[in-house]
């Protein structure tokens, strides 16, 4: 079987955001492969090392800088690469057609990708690829097994988890929690470097994007910023009570 | 139309559904704002609904005893179809997120996800949403005969019912055969008052020790306070706490009046689900901490110690 694993080059999570002309600028800013979809490559290469006979394809959409995750996801063990390129911003809505469009091509059986994108913080890439496709999905997912033709696992839900199972082919969205992902080692880089990464344009998918982005402004909501000193333990917790009552008038 | 999808649980009207009904009414889009409620025995569903809409569509129906995704997404893109719908709109509950999607795609709709602001012009419709974790607010356009929304929990006011109470209408549906099966659930509803729903939470992370430690502190606060009670990840994974109470990225979000964060040191994750709230406490030993950034007041200090002592003030 073959395993399609999408993944996305984002800014650190750790890094602060700056934003210049009406978007987020990213010039300056260490990216990184999100931790999301990274979930789904250490997943992938889980259910290989399982004993099932598997090919691992990771797919990236965007600008060039998307090469720096494809090529760390063979370093991580993927098998080859395929990296259609685009300065155009695309929604998940728009990407889905991309992804759904190489699972064809590919004919893979499994996507995996993250639940969550750390820059747009879309929800909806794997669901839209599901629905394209006429697939199954299995959202959030805390764990996953792979029995015969059926996965098996855990995931979460508005209120707690669900254990369940589904017939392949399926869209898996992962998310921390469902494994440790590994470090690529240095002959694991150097072996990546000889793997495909295959690049194609974005033309022949006949995408449109579908939203126009109009701005974006970092959130500054102005704190008090008072913060004491809790040596004198007693003091310290009376002053805070006595802000909180009559300062910021939160509590009777 | 203007179609909003009816949360509901244990036979209510969930409050992020009034919250749409505040949407609807401002979106203009054109047409009679129509609930759409799915579900099994939703009779006290439909009538409660009845006073948010001006029609009320229900299908009570035994295969909608349980959520799926792409049952959802199949019934309300048929009715949005069936009604010439303008506008679909979803609650952006971690369920809404994940069918709406479907829905858009059906539809050959855009989608404007977890929506923090909407206005409507002529055929285009502008929403805010929060990216890069909750730091940035974009301004996104969509337009097109029909838009598809999800929003943001706790964010709009809650309608109030109208007086006048709306027609309803049984509904046929085509329905796809359920193809994600669950075997098993693990409800993890917590007894106390709801988090997304409280006006002061008390939530821990690992600064308070272990999971007696959160009991005597983080519990033994929220009930001085008579508040909601939350976690970090970090604790909900070591088993400490359950997953219905985690806070952040890969749990809830929540903006209360007074967030109280205990012991915990402020990774962009966690800060993601409640960097919202409007005044924001902090207590932990690490004067570092990011957490401290962002709060408007705090204490550096014990856990062990600041909190018996916040809540002996308390009750003085």
């Amino acid at each position: 079987m073959r395993i399609l694993t999408f993944l996305r080059q984002v800014l650190d999570a750790e890094e602060s955001v700056h934003v210049s002309n009406n978007t987020v600028a990213l010039e300056n800013s260490k990216l990184v492969m999100d931790t999301m979809d990274e979930y789904g490559v250490e997943e992938a290469l889980r259910l290989r090392e399982g004993g099932t006979d598997v090919e691992i394809v990771a797919l990236g959409v965007g600008p060039t800088r998307v090469q720096d995750a494809l090529r760390t996801a063979l370093a991580m063990g993927v098998d080859r690469a395929i990296h259609v390129e685009t300065d155009v911003r695309l929604d998940a809505i728009d990407l889905s057609k991309v992804v759904a469009q190489v699972a064809r091509q590919e004919e893979a059986s499994l996507i995996l990708s993250g639940g969550q994108q750390a820059d747009w913080d879309s929800h909806a890439l794997g669901a839209a690829t599901a629905e394209r496709l006429n697939w199954p999905q299995a959202t959030w997912t805390s764990a996953l097994e792979l029995k015969g033709n059926t996965l098996v696992g855990k995931h979460d839900v508005d209120e707690g988890s669900e254990a369940f199972t589904v017939e392949l082919p399926a869209v898996v969205t992962t998310q921390q929690g469902l494994n440790e992902p590994r470090y690529p080692t240095l002959p694991n880089i150097m072996k990546a470097k000889k793997k495909e990464l295959r690049k194609e344009s974005l033309e022949q998918f006949n995408v449109t994007p579908s939203l126009k982005f109009n701005g974006a402004e970092i959130q500054v909501k102005q704190r008090r910023n008072k913060i004491l000193d809790g040596k004198d333990v007693p003091a310290a917790a009376s002053e805070l009570v006595g802000l909180l009552r009559n300062e910021a008038r939160v509590i009777a | 139309m203007i179609l909003i999808v009816v949360e509901h649980t244990n036979g209510k009207v969930s409050k992020s559904t009034w919250e749409i009904v505040t949407v609807a009414r401002e979106s203009g889009r054109e047409g009679p704002v129509t609930a759409l409620v799915l579900g099994s025995n939703v009779a006290s569903v439909a009538a409660e609904a009845a006073g948010a809409a001006d029609q009320v569509l229900v299908a009570d129906l035994p295969a909608l005893a349980q959520y799926d995704p792409e049952l959802w997404a199949a019934a309300v893109a048929q009715i949005a179809t069936e009604g010439e719908a303008g506008i679909v709109l979803i609650g952006g509950s971690r369920s809404g997120r994940e069918y709406s999607p479907r829905v858009a795609i059906k539809l050959n709709a855009p989608l404007l996800e977890d929506v923090i602001s909407l206005k409507g012009s002529g055929d285009a419709l502008t929403a805010e949403h929060y990216t890069y974790l909750a730091r940035v607010t974009e301004t996104v356009e969509a337009s097109g005969p029909v838009v598809v929304v999800s929003v943001k929990p706790g964010v709009f006011a809650a309608a109030a019912p109208r007086a006048e109470v709306a027609e309803q209408f049984d509904v046929d549906l085509n329905l796809p055969p359920r193809r994600l099966q669950v075997t098993g659930k693990t409800a993890e509803r917590s007894s106390r008052i709801s988090l997304t729903e409280a006006e002061i939470v008390v939530s821990g992370g690992r600064g308070v020790g272990s999971a007696e430690g959160f009991t005597q502190y983080v519990e033994g606060l929220a009930d001085q306070l008579g508040a909601a009670v939350g976690a970090t990840r970090a604790i909900v994974d070591a088993g400490w706490r359950p997953y219905s109470e985690q806070v952040g990225q890969t749990g809830k979000t929540v903006q209360p009046k007074v967030y109280i964060a205990v012991g915990i040191s402020g990774a962009v994750q966690h800060l993601s689900g409640m960097n919202k709230s409007k005044v924001i406490v902090a207590i932990n030993r690490d004067a570092e901490a990011p957490i401290f950034k962002i709060a408007d007041y705090g204490i550096v200090g014990d856990v062990g110690q600041i909190v018996p002592a916040i809540i002996e003030e308390l009750r003085k």
